[in-house]
Protein backbone atom coordinates (compact mmCIF):
# COMPACT_ATOMS: atom_id res chain seq x y z
CA UNK A 1 0.00 0.00 0.00
CA UNK A 2 1.70 3.38 -1.07
CA UNK A 3 1.36 6.45 1.18
CA UNK A 4 -0.55 9.36 0.58
CA UNK A 5 0.66 12.76 -0.22
CA UNK A 6 1.91 15.07 2.19
CA UNK A 7 -0.69 17.08 3.31
CA UNK A 8 -2.21 14.29 4.39
CA UNK A 9 1.11 13.00 5.82
CA UNK A 10 1.38 16.13 8.01
CA UNK A 11 -2.56 16.36 9.01
CA UNK A 12 -1.84 12.72 9.85
CA UNK A 13 0.98 13.73 12.13
CA UNK A 14 -1.23 16.06 14.33
CA UNK A 15 -4.36 14.17 14.03
CA UNK A 16 -3.65 10.79 14.68
CA UNK A 17 -2.07 11.42 18.45
CA UNK A 18 -5.47 13.25 19.29
CA UNK A 19 -7.74 10.53 18.45
CA UNK A 20 -5.82 8.34 20.46
CA UNK A 21 -6.21 10.17 23.25
CA UNK A 22 -10.08 10.45 22.56
CA UNK A 23 -9.69 6.94 22.57
CA UNK A 24 -7.97 7.06 26.26
CA UNK A 25 -10.51 9.24 27.18
CA UNK A 26 -13.98 7.54 26.45
CA UNK A 27 -12.17 4.25 27.89
CA UNK A 28 -11.57 6.03 30.94
CA UNK A 29 -14.69 7.62 31.44
CA UNK A 30 -16.66 4.19 30.43
CA UNK A 31 -18.04 4.05 33.91
CA UNK A 32 -19.44 7.35 34.06
CA UNK A 33 -20.44 8.92 30.19
CA UNK A 34 -22.00 6.87 27.06
CA UNK A 35 -18.73 5.11 25.27
CA UNK A 36 -16.73 2.50 27.29
CA UNK A 37 -13.82 -0.41 26.11
CA UNK A 38 -15.70 -1.26 23.30
CA UNK A 39 -16.25 1.52 21.54
CA UNK A 40 -12.77 3.15 23.19
CA UNK A 41 -10.93 0.49 21.74
CA UNK A 42 -12.28 0.93 18.22
CA UNK A 43 -11.75 4.62 18.58
CA UNK A 44 -8.18 3.35 19.21
CA UNK A 45 -7.97 1.34 16.75
CA UNK A 46 -9.17 3.46 13.79
CA UNK A 47 -5.98 6.31 14.78
CA UNK A 48 -3.85 3.25 13.60
CA UNK A 49 -5.73 2.67 10.87
CA UNK A 50 -5.52 6.46 9.79
CA UNK A 51 -1.46 6.03 10.42
CA UNK A 52 -1.20 2.92 8.00
CA UNK A 53 -3.42 4.56 5.20
CA UNK A 54 -1.51 7.71 5.31
CA UNK A 55 1.77 6.63 5.32
CA UNK A 56 1.89 3.15 3.51
CA UNK A 57 2.88 0.49 4.60
CA UNK A 58 6.72 -0.38 5.14
CA UNK A 59 6.14 -4.62 5.09
CA UNK A 60 8.90 -5.83 7.91
CA UNK A 61 7.78 -2.72 10.33
CA UNK A 62 4.36 -3.70 9.86
CA UNK A 63 4.22 -7.60 10.58
CA UNK A 64 7.04 -6.41 13.36
CA UNK A 65 3.36 -4.32 14.87
CA UNK A 66 1.20 -7.11 14.23
CA UNK A 67 3.37 -9.54 16.04
CA UNK A 68 3.18 -7.07 19.53
CA UNK A 69 -0.22 -6.32 18.73
CA UNK A 70 -1.24 -10.49 18.84
CA UNK A 71 0.66 -10.75 22.14
CA UNK A 72 -1.14 -7.37 23.67
CA UNK A 73 -4.56 -9.46 22.56
CA UNK A 74 -3.68 -12.63 24.19
CA UNK A 75 -2.85 -10.75 27.87
CA UNK A 76 -6.02 -8.90 27.24
CA UNK A 77 -7.92 -11.47 27.61
CA UNK A 78 -6.05 -13.45 30.05
CA UNK A 79 -5.85 -9.98 32.35
CA UNK A 80 -9.67 -10.13 31.82
CA UNK A 81 -9.37 -13.79 32.94
CA UNK A 82 -7.47 -12.82 35.96
CA UNK A 83 -9.22 -9.72 37.40
CA UNK A 84 -12.28 -12.73 37.45
CA UNK A 85 -10.07 -15.16 39.35
CA UNK A 86 -9.35 -12.05 41.59
CA UNK A 87 -12.36 -12.17 42.55
CA UNK A 88 -12.76 -15.44 43.22
CA UNK A 89 -9.86 -15.50 45.88
CA UNK A 90 -9.64 -12.11 47.06
CA UNK A 91 -13.57 -11.68 47.68
CA UNK A 92 -14.04 -14.43 50.38
CA UNK A 93 -17.21 -15.37 48.50
CA UNK A 94 -17.12 -18.71 45.50
CA UNK A 95 -18.08 -16.22 42.41
CA UNK A 96 -16.23 -15.66 39.85
CA UNK A 97 -16.31 -11.73 38.83
CA UNK A 98 -17.38 -10.85 42.52
CA UNK A 99 -15.93 -7.46 43.43
CA UNK A 100 -13.04 -7.23 45.69
CA UNK A 101 -12.32 -3.10 45.27
CA UNK A 102 -13.64 -0.47 47.00
CA UNK A 103 -16.96 0.75 45.48
CA UNK A 104 -16.54 4.23 46.48
CA UNK A 105 -19.19 6.76 45.42
CA UNK A 106 -21.11 6.80 41.96
CA UNK A 107 -19.94 9.86 39.72
CA UNK A 108 -16.55 9.70 40.59
CA UNK A 109 -13.58 9.05 38.36
CA UNK A 110 -12.22 6.26 41.09
CA UNK A 111 -15.54 4.39 41.45
CA UNK A 112 -16.88 1.68 40.34
CA UNK A 113 -14.37 -1.07 41.79
CA UNK A 114 -13.42 -2.97 39.21
CA UNK A 115 -15.24 -1.98 35.91
CA UNK A 116 -12.73 0.65 35.21
CA UNK A 117 -9.94 -1.99 35.08
CA UNK A 118 -12.03 -3.94 33.30
CA UNK A 119 -12.44 -1.18 31.02
CA UNK A 120 -9.05 -0.63 30.26
CA UNK A 121 -8.68 -4.35 29.67
CA UNK A 122 -11.16 -4.57 27.09
CA UNK A 123 -10.29 -1.31 25.12
CA UNK A 124 -6.61 -2.72 24.76
CA UNK A 125 -7.90 -6.21 23.46
CA UNK A 126 -10.30 -4.51 20.82
CA UNK A 127 -8.04 -1.77 19.56
CA UNK A 128 -5.39 -4.89 19.17
CA UNK A 129 -8.15 -7.07 17.25
CA UNK A 130 -9.07 -4.35 14.50
CA UNK A 131 -6.06 -3.22 13.89
CA UNK A 132 -4.67 -6.68 13.31
CA UNK A 133 -7.58 -7.08 10.95
CA UNK A 134 -6.72 -3.92 9.02
CA UNK A 135 -2.88 -4.86 8.83
CA UNK A 136 -3.58 -8.06 7.98
CA UNK A 137 -5.07 -7.04 4.93
CA UNK A 138 -2.38 -4.44 4.17
CA UNK A 139 0.24 -7.45 4.70
CA UNK A 140 -1.65 -8.90 2.50
CA UNK A 141 -1.95 -6.38 -0.56
CA UNK A 142 1.57 -6.03 -0.55
CA UNK A 143 2.53 -9.60 -0.50
CA UNK A 144 0.51 -10.58 -3.86
CA UNK A 145 1.77 -7.38 -5.88
CA UNK A 146 4.88 -7.90 -4.69
CA UNK B 1 -46.38 -2.10 15.63
CA UNK B 2 -45.70 -0.21 11.98
CA UNK B 3 -41.97 -0.02 13.55
CA UNK B 4 -41.35 -3.98 14.00
CA UNK B 5 -43.28 -4.54 10.35
CA UNK B 6 -40.83 -2.08 8.83
CA UNK B 7 -37.68 -3.40 10.86
CA UNK B 8 -39.15 -7.41 9.38
CA UNK B 9 -38.76 -5.82 5.80
CA UNK B 10 -35.73 -4.77 6.60
CA UNK B 11 -33.96 -7.83 7.49
CA UNK B 12 -35.97 -9.61 4.86
CA UNK B 13 -34.45 -7.44 2.30
CA UNK B 14 -30.60 -8.78 4.13
CA UNK B 15 -31.96 -12.09 3.39
CA UNK B 16 -33.14 -11.08 -0.09
CA UNK B 17 -29.36 -10.22 -0.87
CA UNK B 18 -28.22 -13.28 0.74
CA UNK B 19 -29.76 -15.76 -1.06
CA UNK B 20 -30.34 -13.94 -4.90
CA UNK B 21 -27.38 -12.18 -4.83
CA UNK B 22 -24.62 -14.06 -6.91
CA UNK B 23 -21.50 -11.35 -5.68
CA UNK B 24 -19.83 -12.19 -2.78
CA UNK B 25 -19.23 -8.37 -1.61
CA UNK B 26 -23.15 -8.49 -2.10
CA UNK B 27 -24.01 -11.24 0.00
CA UNK B 28 -21.69 -9.92 2.50
CA UNK B 29 -23.56 -6.91 2.60
CA UNK B 30 -26.58 -8.79 2.89
CA UNK B 31 -25.93 -10.18 5.82
CA UNK B 32 -24.54 -7.42 7.92
CA UNK B 33 -28.60 -5.77 6.97
CA UNK B 34 -29.91 -8.69 8.52
CA UNK B 35 -27.47 -7.90 11.46
CA UNK B 36 -28.18 -4.29 11.98
CA UNK B 37 -31.93 -4.91 11.67
CA UNK B 38 -32.01 -6.89 14.28
CA UNK B 39 -29.83 -5.07 16.88
CA UNK B 40 -32.13 -2.24 15.89
CA UNK B 41 -35.12 -4.48 17.06
CA UNK B 42 -33.95 -5.05 20.24
CA UNK B 43 -33.33 -1.41 20.73
CA UNK B 44 -36.86 -1.17 19.98
CA UNK B 45 -38.33 -3.48 22.11
CA UNK B 46 -36.44 -1.61 24.64
CA UNK B 47 -37.66 1.58 24.12
CA UNK B 48 -40.08 3.52 26.71
CA UNK B 49 -42.28 6.49 26.12
CA UNK B 50 -40.20 9.80 26.99
CA UNK B 51 -37.66 7.62 28.96
CA UNK B 52 -34.31 8.91 29.86
CA UNK B 53 -30.60 7.72 28.99
CA UNK B 54 -29.72 5.07 31.38
CA UNK B 55 -26.89 7.14 32.96
CA UNK B 56 -27.41 8.07 36.56
CA UNK B 57 -26.69 11.77 37.63
CA UNK B 58 -29.99 12.90 36.82
CA UNK B 59 -31.08 16.83 36.27
CA UNK B 60 -33.93 18.34 38.45
CA UNK B 61 -36.36 18.12 35.42
CA UNK B 62 -36.11 14.70 34.71
CA UNK B 63 -36.33 12.98 38.28
CA UNK B 64 -39.64 11.30 37.66
CA UNK B 65 -39.43 9.75 34.53
CA UNK B 66 -38.52 6.15 33.72
CA UNK B 67 -35.75 4.83 32.31
CA UNK B 68 -35.38 3.01 29.16
CA UNK B 69 -34.71 -0.45 29.40
CA UNK B 70 -30.65 -1.35 29.79
CA UNK B 71 -30.38 -4.81 29.20
CA UNK B 72 -30.69 -4.92 25.32
CA UNK B 73 -28.44 -1.98 25.34
CA UNK B 74 -25.89 -4.13 26.75
CA UNK B 75 -26.56 -7.42 25.08
CA UNK B 76 -26.72 -5.37 21.42
CA UNK B 77 -23.29 -3.32 22.29
CA UNK B 78 -21.46 -6.19 22.29
CA UNK B 79 -23.00 -7.84 19.28
CA UNK B 80 -22.02 -4.82 17.41
CA UNK B 81 -18.04 -5.25 17.69
CA UNK B 82 -18.34 -9.09 16.78
CA UNK B 83 -20.63 -8.18 13.80
CA UNK B 84 -17.38 -6.10 12.86
CA UNK B 85 -15.20 -8.68 13.53
CA UNK B 86 -17.24 -11.58 11.59
CA UNK B 87 -17.85 -8.72 8.42
CA UNK B 88 -13.42 -8.46 8.36
CA UNK B 89 -13.82 -12.23 8.54
CA UNK B 90 -16.14 -12.57 5.77
CA UNK B 91 -14.27 -10.02 3.87
CA UNK B 92 -11.25 -12.20 3.91
CA UNK B 93 -12.80 -15.08 2.76
CA UNK B 94 -14.05 -13.27 0.29
CA UNK B 95 -10.15 -11.52 -0.85
CA UNK B 96 -8.59 -14.96 -0.87
CA UNK B 97 -11.46 -16.81 -2.90
CA UNK B 98 -10.86 -13.55 -5.34
CA UNK B 99 -7.12 -14.70 -5.58
CA UNK B 100 -7.72 -18.33 -6.36
CA UNK B 101 -10.72 -18.15 -8.99
CA UNK B 102 -10.71 -14.41 -10.01
CA UNK B 103 -13.85 -13.68 -9.83
CA UNK B 104 -16.74 -12.93 -7.02
CA UNK B 105 -19.10 -15.00 -8.93
CA UNK B 106 -20.23 -17.69 -6.69
CA UNK B 107 -21.88 -19.89 -9.41
CA UNK B 108 -18.78 -19.52 -11.36
CA UNK B 109 -16.83 -20.56 -8.19
CA UNK B 110 -19.06 -23.56 -7.97
CA UNK B 111 -18.70 -24.54 -11.51
CA UNK B 112 -14.71 -24.30 -11.21
CA UNK B 113 -14.27 -26.85 -8.67
CA UNK B 114 -10.75 -27.56 -7.65
CA UNK C 1 -41.31 10.35 18.43
CA UNK C 2 -42.22 7.21 16.17
CA UNK C 3 -42.59 9.26 12.84
CA UNK C 4 -39.07 9.85 12.58
CA UNK C 5 -38.07 6.29 13.53
CA UNK C 6 -40.73 5.58 10.25
CA UNK C 7 -39.03 8.33 8.26
CA UNK C 8 -35.66 6.46 9.30
CA UNK C 9 -36.18 3.37 8.83
CA UNK C 10 -37.62 3.70 5.30
CA UNK C 11 -34.38 5.52 4.88
CA UNK C 12 -32.81 2.48 5.74
CA UNK C 13 -34.58 -0.07 3.32
CA UNK C 14 -34.57 2.40 0.59
CA UNK C 15 -30.59 2.68 0.94
CA UNK C 16 -30.36 -1.07 1.55
CA UNK C 17 -31.99 -1.95 -1.52
CA UNK C 18 -30.31 0.97 -3.69
CA UNK C 19 -27.37 -0.53 -2.32
CA UNK C 20 -28.19 -4.88 -3.35
CA UNK C 21 -28.74 -3.64 -7.01
CA UNK C 22 -26.03 -0.87 -7.82
CA UNK C 23 -24.02 -1.92 -10.52
CA UNK C 24 -21.06 -0.83 -9.38
CA UNK C 25 -19.69 -2.33 -6.26
CA UNK C 26 -18.28 0.83 -5.05
CA UNK C 27 -21.65 2.93 -4.95
CA UNK C 28 -23.17 -0.47 -3.27
CA UNK C 29 -20.56 -0.34 -0.20
CA UNK C 30 -21.28 3.35 -0.27
CA UNK C 31 -24.92 3.61 -0.14
CA UNK C 32 -24.38 0.79 2.32
CA UNK C 33 -23.58 2.82 4.88
CA UNK C 34 -26.73 4.75 4.36
CA UNK C 35 -28.10 1.89 6.46
CA UNK C 36 -25.39 2.15 8.87
CA UNK C 37 -25.67 5.98 9.73
CA UNK C 38 -29.34 5.31 9.86
CA UNK C 39 -29.37 3.41 12.70
CA UNK C 40 -26.83 5.84 14.57
CA UNK C 41 -29.35 8.23 14.26
CA UNK C 42 -31.95 5.51 15.47
CA UNK C 43 -30.13 4.69 18.07
CA UNK C 44 -29.97 8.22 19.31
CA UNK C 45 -33.37 8.76 18.96
CA UNK C 46 -34.18 5.55 20.79
CA UNK C 47 -32.16 7.29 24.20
CA UNK C 48 -29.11 4.74 23.36
CA UNK C 49 -26.07 7.32 22.99
CA UNK C 50 -23.79 4.42 24.17
CA UNK C 51 -25.04 2.33 21.45
CA UNK C 52 -24.41 5.24 18.97
CA UNK C 53 -21.01 6.16 19.90
CA UNK C 54 -20.17 2.45 18.96
CA UNK C 55 -22.18 2.00 15.83
CA UNK C 56 -20.65 5.39 14.27
CA UNK C 57 -17.04 4.22 14.92
CA UNK C 58 -17.63 0.37 13.73
CA UNK C 59 -19.82 2.07 11.10
CA UNK C 60 -16.48 3.92 9.51
CA UNK C 61 -14.20 0.97 9.88
CA UNK C 62 -16.35 -1.42 8.31
CA UNK C 63 -15.94 0.87 5.51
CA UNK C 64 -12.73 1.38 5.32
CA UNK C 65 -12.30 -2.20 5.57
CA UNK C 66 -15.01 -2.94 2.55
CA UNK C 67 -13.81 0.18 0.51
CA UNK C 68 -9.84 -1.26 0.77
CA UNK C 69 -11.00 -5.51 -0.20
CA UNK C 70 -12.73 -3.48 -3.17
CA UNK C 71 -9.74 -1.48 -4.50
CA UNK C 72 -7.70 -4.49 -4.18
CA UNK C 73 -10.09 -6.46 -6.20
CA UNK C 74 -12.58 -5.42 -8.74
CA UNK C 75 -15.36 -3.27 -9.45
CA UNK C 76 -17.50 -4.96 -11.44
CA UNK C 77 -20.63 -6.24 -11.05
CA UNK C 78 -21.94 -9.50 -12.49
CA UNK C 79 -24.43 -9.22 -15.31
CA UNK C 80 -27.87 -10.48 -14.80
CA UNK C 81 -28.71 -13.61 -16.49
CA UNK C 82 -32.01 -14.75 -15.60
CA UNK C 83 -32.45 -18.72 -16.35
CA UNK C 84 -34.81 -21.56 -14.46
CA UNK C 85 -32.32 -21.17 -11.22
CA UNK C 86 -33.91 -17.80 -10.45
CA UNK C 87 -37.06 -18.58 -10.35
CA UNK C 88 -36.59 -21.39 -7.80
CA UNK C 89 -34.61 -18.60 -5.81
CA UNK C 90 -37.64 -16.42 -5.44
CA UNK C 91 -40.04 -19.23 -4.24
CA UNK C 92 -37.43 -19.66 -1.78
CA UNK C 93 -37.65 -15.79 -0.80
CA UNK C 94 -41.22 -15.93 -0.84
CA UNK C 95 -41.46 -18.99 1.07
CA UNK C 96 -39.48 -17.62 3.89
CA UNK C 97 -40.96 -14.11 3.90
CA UNK C 98 -44.25 -15.98 4.61
CA UNK C 99 -43.11 -18.94 7.11
CA UNK C 100 -41.36 -15.56 8.97
CA UNK C 101 -43.94 -13.12 8.46
CA UNK C 102 -46.20 -15.85 10.37
CA UNK C 103 -43.48 -16.11 13.26
CA UNK C 104 -43.19 -12.86 13.79
CA UNK C 105 -46.85 -11.83 13.43
CA UNK C 106 -47.35 -14.58 16.83
CA UNK C 107 -44.13 -12.80 18.37
CA UNK C 108 -44.33 -9.46 18.24
CA UNK C 109 -48.40 -9.89 19.24
CA UNK C 110 -47.09 -11.29 22.94
CA UNK C 111 -44.79 -8.09 23.18
CA UNK C 112 -45.77 -4.77 24.42
CA UNK C 113 -46.81 -2.00 22.03
CA UNK C 114 -43.99 -0.19 21.05
CA UNK C 115 -43.37 2.58 23.78
CA UNK C 116 -45.55 0.37 26.63
CA UNK C 117 -42.58 -1.95 27.82
CA UNK C 118 -42.58 0.29 31.34
CA UNK C 119 -45.14 -2.59 32.72
CA UNK C 120 -42.74 -5.35 32.20
CA UNK C 121 -39.47 -4.00 33.62
CA UNK C 122 -39.10 -6.31 36.24
CA UNK C 123 -36.18 -7.23 35.73
CA UNK C 124 -34.50 -3.77 34.14
CA UNK C 125 -35.58 -2.59 37.56
CA UNK C 126 -33.34 -4.69 39.69
CA UNK C 127 -30.73 -3.75 36.91
CA UNK C 128 -31.39 0.23 37.61
CA UNK C 129 -31.18 -0.66 41.11
CA UNK C 130 -28.32 -2.06 41.22
CA UNK C 131 -26.35 1.00 40.69
CA UNK C 132 -25.96 0.68 44.83
CA UNK C 133 -23.98 -2.86 44.03
CA UNK C 134 -21.81 -2.04 41.17
CA UNK C 135 -21.05 1.61 41.93
CA UNK C 136 -21.18 3.01 38.25
CA UNK C 137 -23.09 5.54 36.71
CA UNK C 138 -23.22 4.53 33.30
CA UNK C 139 -25.59 1.85 33.78
CA UNK C 140 -25.21 0.24 30.35
CA UNK C 141 -21.13 -0.08 31.86
CA UNK C 142 -22.35 -1.44 34.84
CA UNK C 143 -24.79 -4.51 33.36
CA UNK C 144 -21.85 -5.34 30.68
CA UNK C 145 -18.84 -5.87 32.98
CA UNK C 146 -20.58 -6.34 35.77
CA UNK C 147 -23.95 -8.30 35.81
CA UNK C 148 -23.52 -9.67 32.60
CA UNK C 149 -19.55 -10.56 32.58
CA UNK C 150 -19.35 -13.58 31.79
CA UNK C 151 -21.09 -12.75 28.25
CA UNK C 152 -17.93 -9.84 27.60
CA UNK C 153 -15.78 -12.76 28.15
CA UNK C 154 -17.82 -14.90 25.54
CA UNK C 155 -17.19 -11.81 23.57
CA UNK C 156 -13.90 -10.81 24.07
CA UNK C 157 -13.41 -14.99 23.02
CA UNK C 158 -15.28 -14.58 19.99
CA UNK C 159 -13.12 -11.63 18.72
CA UNK C 160 -9.86 -13.27 19.70
CA UNK C 161 -11.22 -16.21 17.17
CA UNK C 162 -12.40 -13.51 14.92
CA UNK C 163 -8.75 -11.91 14.68
CA UNK C 164 -7.11 -15.23 14.61
CA UNK C 165 -8.96 -16.81 11.50
CA UNK C 166 -8.67 -13.46 9.51
CA UNK C 167 -4.97 -13.56 9.99
CA UNK C 168 -5.04 -17.64 8.95
CA UNK C 169 -6.82 -17.37 5.93
CA UNK C 170 -4.65 -14.15 5.01
CA UNK C 171 -1.59 -15.73 5.33
CA UNK C 172 0.58 -16.89 2.16
CA UNK C 173 3.84 -17.80 3.68
CA UNK C 174 4.17 -20.56 6.47
CA UNK C 175 5.65 -19.71 9.50
CA UNK C 176 8.70 -21.99 8.57
CA UNK C 177 9.62 -19.18 5.78
CA UNK C 178 10.42 -16.30 7.60
CA UNK C 179 13.32 -16.77 8.74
Amino acid sequence: MKGMSIIVKKICQILAPVIFLFGLYVVAHGHLTPGGGFAGGVIMASSFIFQIIAYGSILPKLRHEEHGLEFLESGAILGFLVIAALGLILSGTSIFFAEFLNKGTAGNLISAGFIPIENIVVGAEVCAGISIIFMALAVFKDEVTK
Amino acid sequence: MILFILCFVLFMVGLYGVIIKRNLIKIIIGVAIMEYSVNLFLILIGYVNEGNVPILPLPEALVNKPFVDPLPQALVLTAIVIGLATTAMLLSIAIRLYRKYGTFNIRKINSLKG
Amino acid sequence: MEIYLMIMLVLMIMGSIFSLSAKDLLSAVISYGIVGFGLVISFLLLQAPDLAIVQVVVEVVTLIIMIAVIKNTTHEEQKKDFNFSAIIYFAAIAFFAVTFFVVFDKMTGMLTNFGDHFTRMRMATAYINGVHETGAANLVTGIVFDFRAYDTLGEATVLFTAVVGVLTVLRIKGKKDEK
